[in-house]
């Protein structure tokens, strides 16, 4: 029988965005931080345009405060593909005064992502940033486009979105004006997993069952580091842990778990009962409408 | 525990339609609820604001759905959502659109990806002007699937005389559209027919939803007979290196199938090759389908690029600068005869202008109005254009990927209109 799996469908739907962007806008990024879902796109890229180079160049928004593991991987894993990488960083964005650094033992660089992704838009003329944020992972995101338009200033407007029908994309824009894409909105966590199963992908080690010194706030486990600050009652301890997102150390929590390989990372992610962006992104539980906040503020 | 869904499940892309009150919300977070797809602090979420809203009780599974602060403070639905739920059968993709008169756009949005539709009869209320705009939508938009949930069956006492009345008028409405209609009496609320057969209504002799969502056949949905390979992007990776002479044509195939070694024609061009190579990341194939995403390879040094469209030399498309065609208009200034625009039709960009309005079709009433002038947001109609360049076409209802467009505003950029060609 003709018929593709349901993950053979995700991929060629995610190559076919690629290309149109690709074709169509003037100067794409694509931007690689080394977690689960851009290790995916990178993956996409690949499948969607060697043996030609990649018609766009990489770009991570380092935080500094990232796990060394996915840092060590990010460069490694650009070596292998042999593509150049932009690290745009937000240590630069806060000496040069563009951005505030948080304080306390809630600091996190989180937002001020936003301030340097904006600023390396800019900079580099990018009219098009691929994005591997999926529509499961949280309800704003359910409701945005593949092709997400953002202002002068990188807003997204939800109730101001282009009609997107088919798959016939549309990605005019005019100038200063950019488009995200996200070529995963259609994914799910456990597809991102299974396809990196089924790729045979490798991951940054964090993702897997490690021992980790660690402390709990608000119900999550934080790695004790030096980039945040614990308070008096926060006492260390080490356990077994992996992470099911990888962003700043500052705001992401770990899970408990032996899981450690890929098989059995699968398996505790389909018998999860609690989201991923909830059980590990404190950037979330600000409030109800965090991410719809932040997006219109020019966040991914 | 939810079973581990193997990685061999295909998938089901389905639209639901439904007023403001028919309960579409709570039966799309009725359906997620029952499959597991809830995760636990989604309906803490979701339980807190029952609280909030309705006080100590029920949990209020419409709330699982609302999406924007915007949309839970004035308790509508702005936009078109995206859900994902799965069982061990296979994983669906949901558009959910919102059903009133004004957002007619978005669900043509949500209809155009969708293989399934499902539309909300209110049991008290019957077979509405809103209902019959909702299948003809998805019959306009080529749906060939049609789930009607006769809901809040509950508070119809169960009544099969109910149930049967619906069945009825609706059937004699939607006569002569060529439609696979599916009728299931339920409550969203009360979880009747929805995942698990309902004690309740033993007469009725049907599946559950979801069970025939798990088993209806839209595989052969698909036309896999005429070859229509839309170029979307030249691989030419140059350089010093061994691919130095590579040149590929990279797309999605939008109908058909094809073999190396097939004889082809490249249109506009009107030039015969031998496809010699289908390429992938993951190597040569031997075959591919639509909708695939590959690279073929061609015999003969054409001049190929974005835009051009392969098929087989005996089965091509219409290549013309004029058509007929079906507009959903979905922009504030109206389209009138004379109207200019950027047209999008598979991967190839022209400029188009509108002819003549044939007829534009009363959302009341379905009927022709012959006399209407323009087509304004919302609107949908009969339109004669013409393009700047040839396009290689399909009548829709015989290919989507090559019978359908989209109309750009050349000022605004927008998106204005939704086209699906008739021959």
């Amino acid at each position: 029988m003709r018929e593709l799996t349901h993950l053979q469908s995700l991929e060629s739907e995610a190559i076919h965005v690629m290309r149109e962007v690709a074709a169509e806008l003037e100067r794409p990024v694509l931007l690689f931080s080394g977690g689960k879902d851009s290790i995916v796109l990178l993956r996409l890229a690949e499948k969607a345009f060697r043996p030609g180079r990649f018609p766009f160049p990489l770009m991570h928004v380092d935080t500094g405060h990232n796990f060394p593991e996915v840092i060590e991987f990010r460069d490694r894993r650009v070596d292998e593909i042999g593509e150049r990488l932009i690290v745009a960083s937000v240590q630069d964005s806060i000496d040069a005064g563009r951005a505030v650094e948080e304080t306390g033992p809630r600091a996190s660089r989180n937002r001020l992502q936003t301030v340097t992704l904006l600023d390396a838009i800019a900079e580099h003329g990018f009219d098009a940033a691929f994005g591997g944020a999926r529509r499961d992972e949280e309800r704003a995101r359910a409701k945005e486009r593949v092709f997400s338009f953002r202002d002068d200033f990188g807003g997204w407007d939800p109730r101001n979105q282009r009609p997107e029908l088919w798959n016939i994309y549309n990605g005019r824009i005019r100038r200063g004006e950019n488009v995200r894409v996200f070529p995963l909105s259609n994914w799910t966590e456990l597809d991102v997993w299974q396809y990196i199963q089924e790729e045979e992908l490798e991951i940054p080690s964090i993702y897997l069952a490690h021992e980790r010194d660690v402390f709990e706030r608000d119900g999550m486990l934080y790695a004790v580091s030096d980039y945040l600050e614990r308070l008096p009652d926060e006492t260390g301890f080490n356990t077994s842990v992996r992470y099911r997102t990888v962003g700043d150390m500052s705001c992401t929590g770990a899970v408990e778990s032996t899981a450690g390989d890929l098989d059995a990372v699968v398996a505790e992610i389909a018998a999860t009962r609690v989201t991923e962006r909830g059980e590990t992104r404190a950037d979330d539980r600000v409030s109800e409408a965090a991410m719809e906040d932040r997006k219109v503020a020019g966040y991914f | 525990m939810t079973p581990l869904p193997t990685i061999e499940v295909t998938s089901l892309r389905l639209a639901t339609a439904g007023s403001v009150d028919d309960g579409k919300s709570t039966l799309i977070g009725r359906l997620l609820y029952d499959s597991k797809a809830v995760l636990v602090d989604q309906l803490e979420q979701v339980e807190e604001a029952s609280r909030r809203r309705h006080g100590e009780g029920a949990v209020d599974l419409s709330l699982l759905t609302d999406g924007l602060r915007a949309e839970r403070e004035q308790g509508i639905t702005i936009d078109v959502a995206y859900r994902y739920f799965a069982t061990p059968r296979r994983r669906f993709i949901l558009a959910d659109t919102p059903g009133h008169e004004q957002y007619t756009r978005n669900m043509v949005t949500g209809a155009s990806t969708a293989d399934l539709a499902i539309v909300l009869v209110d049991a008290r209320k019957g077979v509405l002007e809103q209902t019959k705009r909702h299948a003809h939508l998805s019959s306009l938009l080529g749906i060939r699937h049609v789930v009607v949930a006769v809901n809040k069956m509950d508070l119809v006492g169960w009544d099969e005389d109910v149930f049967d009345g619906i069945v009825r008028d609706f059937h004699a409405f939607v006569d002569g559209l060529e439609l696979d209609i599916v009728y299931i009496p339920l409550s969203a609320k009360e979880g009747d027919n929805v995942v698990t057969l309902s004690e309740r209504m033993p007469w009725y002799a049907g599946p559950a939803l979801l069970d025939h969502l798990e088993t209806v056949d839209v595989a052969s949905d698909r036309n896999l007979i005429d070859l229509r390979f839309p170029v979307q992007w030249v691989i030419r990776p140059g350089g010093d290196g061994p691919d130095h002479d590579y040149r590929g044509y990279a797309g999605q195939i939008a109908a058909g199938v094809v073999r190396p070694g097939d004889e082809v024609l490249v249109l506009p061009a009107g030039k015969r090759t031998t496809v010699s190579a289908i390429d992938s990341f993951d190597g040569p194939l031997d075959e591919a389908f639509a909708p695939m995403s590959v690279t073929l390879r061609l015999a003969d040094e054409i001049d190929i690029t974005r835009g051009d469209l392969i098929c087989r030399p005996d089965d091509a498309p219409t290549l013309s600068r004029e058509f007929e065609a079906d507009l959903c208009w979905m922009t504030d200034a109206p389209a009138v005869a004379g109207g200019r625009y950027a047209i999008k039709h598979a991967t190839h960009a022209a400029r188009a202008v509108v002819d003549e309005i044939e007829w534009a079709i009363d959302v009341h009433t379905l009927e022709r109005d012959e006399t209407a002038t323009q087509l304004g947001l919302n609107d949908i109609g009969r339109v004669h254009l013409r393009t700047s360049h040839p396009l290689a076409f399909d009548d829709y209802g015989r290919s989507r990927g090559t019978g359908a467009f989209i109309l750009i505003d050349e000022a605004t950029n927008d998106t204005v209109a939704a086209g699906m060609i008739r021959e």
